[in-house]
């Protein structure tokens, strides 16, 4: 089953390696922790976007109660990924609770598009090893790039710029698999009026409040063409 | 509160907020997936969050000293996006822009 598995993580592994190591160098080139920390909220956190969010968090002396509602609002699509998995995850045991945890971007749309054989048993059992598989490269990346960011002397001025691109790329993957810009203007606009009526530490909150005021507001005006077109859908 | 103890807590707090998202459609939104709005904003939440992260630091990363005030972050901002839209490779785009960036700031040109 392993060799299974690898084959069909490779190219999260050719992902996660990269990725976990520019968090990684991120880490110890922002901040004075050590450099085992790095890989340690690989194993506990687990979420990239979150874990490079959380450098530049620590590096702001954040208080707890705005890490707490930065991480969540920023992993919030992920609340609707379990959705499609309600069926694929059910009688899955104690697996069902490290699947879950496992959940990334990454897994998630492996675990979806995978072929899924009759056995649902095997199938869960498959599920497991491909979020344990994606996890160990994750932490591999993590710790790897905690220790070339300690021993490799170089300029890092400026590297955090890899958070904001980060946001960047995944704004126009979300706008390409969207199709619609609305959502993108109302981020882009919320942003712009926080920043121009509070002062920086409580610029995210505030820009998050507007957002999800207007997506409230959005769906009020619209319900009934929302309604009406989810029923013509189904 | 000291180094260990903030880390620690930051940790914990983080995890919990994670696991938290993905968590929740498990143990309560069985009962409403249908619902219009959960559907509402499981369609435009993650893109308009994205977008606000992406203006927010932006801006905060940007040098307003220029004689074109955050003209580095500007150009790096460009070069991401031009170069996603090219290739759409997000390490190559992440690089690229984070490079571009990097110049500007270890180089200081006296724009």
């Amino acid at each position: 089953m392993n060799k299974i598995v690898f084959r069909l993580t490779l190219p999260i592994l050719f992902g996660y390696l990269p990725l976990g190591m520019a968090f990684g160098v991120l880490f110890t080139t922002q901040l004075d922790y050590a450099w085992w920390i790095a890989p340690l909220m690989g194993v506990v956190i687990y979420a990239g976007a979150g874990q490079i969010l959380a450098v530049s968090l620590l590096a702001a002396d954040a208080g707890l109660t705005e890490v707490a509602i930065a991480m969540f609002v920023l992993n919030a699509r992920h609340l609707f990924y379990g959705l499609s998995l309600l069926g694929q995850f059910s009688g899955a045991g104690w697996r069902k609770a490290y699947l879950i945890f496992g959940l990334t971007d990454e897994t998630y749309s492996l675990l979806t598009s995978r072929p899924r054989g009759t056995d649902r048993h095997h199938e869960q059992q498959v599920d497991f090893r491909i979020t344990a598989f994606n996890q160990a490269y994750w932490i591999a990346g993590c710790a790897s790039g905690a220790l070339l960011g300690e021993m490799i002397a170089f300029n890092s001025t400026g590297i955090e710029f890899a958070l904001v691109a980060l946001f960047i790329v995944l704004t126009i993957e979300q706008l390409k698999a969207l199709g619609d810009a609305f959502p993108v203007w109302t981020g882009a606009l919320a942003a712009g009026i926080a920043m121009l009526v509070v002062p920086p530490a409580h610029q995210l909150m505030a820009g998050i409040a507007i957002v999800t005021l207007v997506l409230l507001f959005h769906y009020r005006r619209h319900r009934n063409r929302i309604v009406r077109e989810e029923i013509s859908h189904d | 509160m000291t180094d260990g103890t903030y880390i620690t807590l930051f940790i914990a707090v983080s995890s919990l907020a994670t696991f938290a998202t993905r968590v929740v459609p498990f143990v309560f939104l069985h009962r409403h997936t249908g619902h219009p709005l959960i559907r509402h904003l499981g369609r435009y939440l993650p893109a308009a969050v994205m977008a606000l992260l992406a203006t927010v630091f932006l801006k905060q990363s940007a040098n307003w000293s220029y004689s074109l005030p955050g003209l580095d972050a500007l150009v790096a901002g460009l070069i991401v996006t031009g170069v996603h839209l090219w290739r759409r490779n997000a390490l190559l785009s992440i690089a690229a822009g984070t490079g571009a960036y990097m110049l500007f700031q270890q180089t200081n040109p006296g724009l």
